[in-house]
């Protein structure tokens, strides 16, 4: 039965760019997971999650998200998510993400984000 | 005239690993029936969620255990049925927390069943302690 996922990181100057592909669930997410915090502990809070190339995710890659945002705003930076399509939107709408969660269209427009709040004196990223 | 029922079964180990072959067979079930795009979606994460549950939570991942998936359906509704002879728990029990404050208390958990139940049309758990648990859902099939 295939099950098609794979992620990869890439780091960029002070930024972790982890990219996704395949389906999300609570048999992958644990590798998702294991990426996020091997950018933290790399010293990266600036983190930019790449959905284009994911098919799928349920509430344990959400969960994800979730464990990990308080941490990296905590030491000033942020998880921005990008790239979603409109076939994997709809767990982050039930759940309610956009009030919590900076979406960006692609993974270009995440990096101008981080770069903009950088450079406003204190501003937040 | 009585409608016909059509029933599909589908019996896998307690794995994650078989997620993908679970939403595969409501997917698959869903298609055929008439269910759009955005139903199907819906249906796919809505018995993910419950076998993960079950995987995850009454059985403590073992693979030794068994999960049923019994979908039945007739002309105007898909109606999932998910088995399990693990853990019960009462349903009542279980906080629908916002996301602020799970995020703020670090916890990653407590979403699957606010999912499902805005996923699907009615979600409601049978559980017989030391027995089985059930939990039956169901998707009307909208008319165009």
């Amino acid at each position: 039965m295939p099950n098609p996922f794979s992620v990869t990181t890439n780091d960029d100057d002070n930024l972790s760019i982890i990219s996704l592909e395949g389906a999300v669930d609570a048999h992958t997410a644990p590798q998702f997971e294991t990426a996020v915090q091997s950018a933290i502990d790399a010293g990266h809070n600036k983190i930019i999650v790449d959905c284009e190339k994911m098919s799928y995710i349920s509430s344990a890659g959400l969960g994800v998200f979730m464990c990990f945002i308080e941490e990296v705003r905590d030491e000033g930076g942020d998880i921005k998510i990008c790239g979603l399509t409109d076939k994997v939107k709809q767990p982050f709408e039930i759940l309610g993400f956009e009030s919590l969660y900076d979406f960006c269209p692609d993974v270009g427009s995440a990096k101008s984000r981080f770069a903009d709040a950088s450079a406003v004196p204190g501003g937040a990223a | 005239m009585e409608a016909i029922e059509r029933k599909f079964m589908l019996k896998v180990p307690s794995s994650t690993e078989n997620l993908a072959l679970i939403r595969e067979f409501v997917g698959s079930i869903a298609q055929q029936s008439g269910f759009d795009t955005s139903d199907i979606g819906k249906l796919e994460l809505a018995i993910d969620e419950a076998c993960a549950n079950v995987i995850e939570h009454a059985y403590g991942h073992d693979i030794s255990k068994e999960v049923i998936i019994r979908a039945t359906l007739d002309d105007e509704t898909l109606r999932i049925d998910v088995e399990d002879t693990g853990r019960g728990f009462d349903p009542k029990l279980i906080k629908q927390e916002e996301l602020e404050q799970l995020v703020n208390k670090r916890r990653s958990g407590g979403l699957g069943m606010r999912l499902m139940k805005t996923l699907m049309d009615e979600v409601h758990y049978e559980i017989e302690p030391g027995k089985k648990n059930e939990l039956h859902m169901v998707k009307k099939l909208r008319k165009t």
